[in-house]
């Protein structure tokens, strides 16, 4: 089984969610293992569902939600770590790319 | 390094007379339009092992429409799963006979007989006689015996349909590991769903072998979007769907980064238009398909690929009239609910129960078996819904 005890996953170093990989009640806490291998934990706020995305850093109105390591959209509100992040608090942001 | 396994590999196929080859052996039963569809469907239940589906374009499509439906009904008939086609017209719709007929040789010198409704008495003599002529078929078909061959004979297409989270972290992620294994093992492996690139595209294009391939992934893209446009809607509308956002996907870039896992890690070699016909021995390559499932394989089939990988979050039970689809899944709750349909249970990887490796493994061992004859379980259970991509309405 899961040796760890880890509840969340992250895809790449740069990402500021992580995903669910278990149903995570607010109040208790989000654990996963960073690409260093080292176990980081925080609250969770609010109430994240079982793979949906959870902030793990703060994010300013406007800044990029990052996952896979790149920008999956931006902060429509501010958002704070431990957050349920999903269409709620993230705007779409079609990004010119050529 | 014994990782690769697949270079000395087998399957037992069938040959065909085009040099391509084949892992299952069906009689084709071609509705050249809507007004032939019954007709086929009548014709293919008299018969074991004919297939056939419902053609609902092939009359009043504009012209760039009617291409796609006449290279999905070539490439369909092309397919080296296919042993032979017969071909039914009802007569006066605009994909003729005469030019269903020549696409198909265009590709292919494999059995071939075709029926014209309105020429033989109209329905009931038309199927009396397309049905000789395929259980003819039918029974030339069966003495046909499976052969050895390489792995690299095979040409997979893959496709993500239902997603959620789970596929980015785990079923899209094996699918790109064992499509690495193919490319290795020197045969070919179709990225789909130009739709689900949006947002993706440049990390793509960053795979492109040369400018040509790279301009041409872009230009896909923006073609794809501009013909939604020209309808006065966008490509983002109901994308992601409510499927998706109730499983926890927020945006389309999500979505896409997601999906492009499939291709896993090689240089993206060409870039095939809808249906057209893809070479062995290409490695990794692009078609231009929609993000739409049974429409996407459809076009991959035309291709001429010969079973599909497919990964699903939510759990879709897609099958296909000529080629196995193999469905795999990443989410453990959906593996548990949809257990009827789904093939493979890819969530031990996120849970670290199983490595990428151990699981890749398993995906080709069943690949091979597959390919082999072993029945998926959308083939168990008859499934074979198909549709074919458009870009505007009837006329």
């Amino acid at each position: 089984m899961n040796e760890t005890i880890t509840n969340a996953m992250i895809i790449d170093g740069k990402d500021t969610v992580a995903v669910a990989i278990e149903p995570v009640e607010a109040g208790s806490s989000i654990t996963w293992k960073d690409k260093a291998g080292q176990i980081r934990q925080i609250t969770a706020v609010t109430a994240v569902p079982i793979y949906h995305k959870v902030a793990i850093q703060d994010m300013a109105k406007g800044e990029p939600v990052v996952k896979y390591g790149e920008h999956i959209g931006l902060a429509a509100v501010p958002v704070c770590a431990g957050e349920h992040v999903h269409i709620h608090n993230v705007e779409n942001h079609r990004e010119v790319l050529y | 390094m014994v990782k690769n396994t697949m270079k000395e590999m087998t399957f037992k196929g069938y040959r065909r007379p085009d040099g391509r080859v084949g892992i299952r052996n069906k009689v084709l039963i071609l509705p050249a339009s809507v007004c032939a569809s019954d007709t086929t469907r009548i014709i293919a239940s008299q018969v074991e092992q004919a297939v056939t589906f419902n053609n609902q374009n092939g009359c009043s499509q504009v012209p760039s429409d009617q291409q796609f439906t006449m290279d999905v009904m070539a490439g369909y008939a092309a397919n080296p799963n296919v042993y032979g086609t017969v071909v039914i017209s009802l007569g006066c719709e605009n994909c003729q006979m005469d030019l269903v007929v020549e696409a198909i040789q265009a590709r292919t010198n494999k059995p071939l007989e075709h029926f014209v409704i309105q020429e033989n008495g109209g329905t009931i003599s038309t199927i009396e006689k397309a049905v000789r002529a395929a259980r003819k078929m039918a029974i030339d078909a069966s003495m046909i015996p499976r052969e050895e061959f390489p792995m690299s004979q095979l040409i997979i297409g893959t496709e993500c349909g239902g997603s959620d989270p789970t596929s980015g972290l785990a079923s899209n992620v094996l699918i790109g590991e064992v499509s690495d294994r193919i490319v290795e093992a020197g045969g070919t492996s179709i990225l789909s769903e130009t739709t689900e690139f949006i947002g993706a595209e440049h990390i793509l294009a960053k795979r492109g072998k040369d400018d040509r391939v790279r301009q041409r992934i872009y230009q896909i893209v923006h073609d794809y979007e501009q013909a939604i446009r020209l309808v006065g809607h966008d490509v983002r509308e109901g994308n992601p769907s409510p499927g998706n956002m109730e499983g926890g996907l927020t945006t389309l870039e999500e979505k896409s980064l997601g999906c492009i896992h499939k291709g896993g890690h090689a240089t993206v070699n060409e870039v095939y238009d809808y249906a057209k016909q893809v070479d062995n021995n290409m490695g990794l390559v692009i078609m231009d398909t929609p993000g739409n499932d049974p429409s996407s394989i459809a076009g991959m089939a035309a291709g001429g690929c010969q079973l599909c990988l497919f990964s699903t979050g939510r759990g879709t039970p897609t099958g296909n009239p000529i080629i196995p689809v193999i469905k795999i899944t990443g989410n453990r709750v959906t593996y548990g609910n949809m257990r009827d349909n789904m093939d493979m249970d890819a969530s031990p990887y996120i849970y670290g129960q199983k490595t990428l490796e151990q699981l890749g493994d398993e995906l080709v061992a069943e690949m091979k078996q597959v390919a082999d004859g072993k029945m998926t379980r959308a083939e168990a259970l008859g499934y074979t819904e198909m549709a074919i991509a458009r870009v505007c309405n009837y006329m």
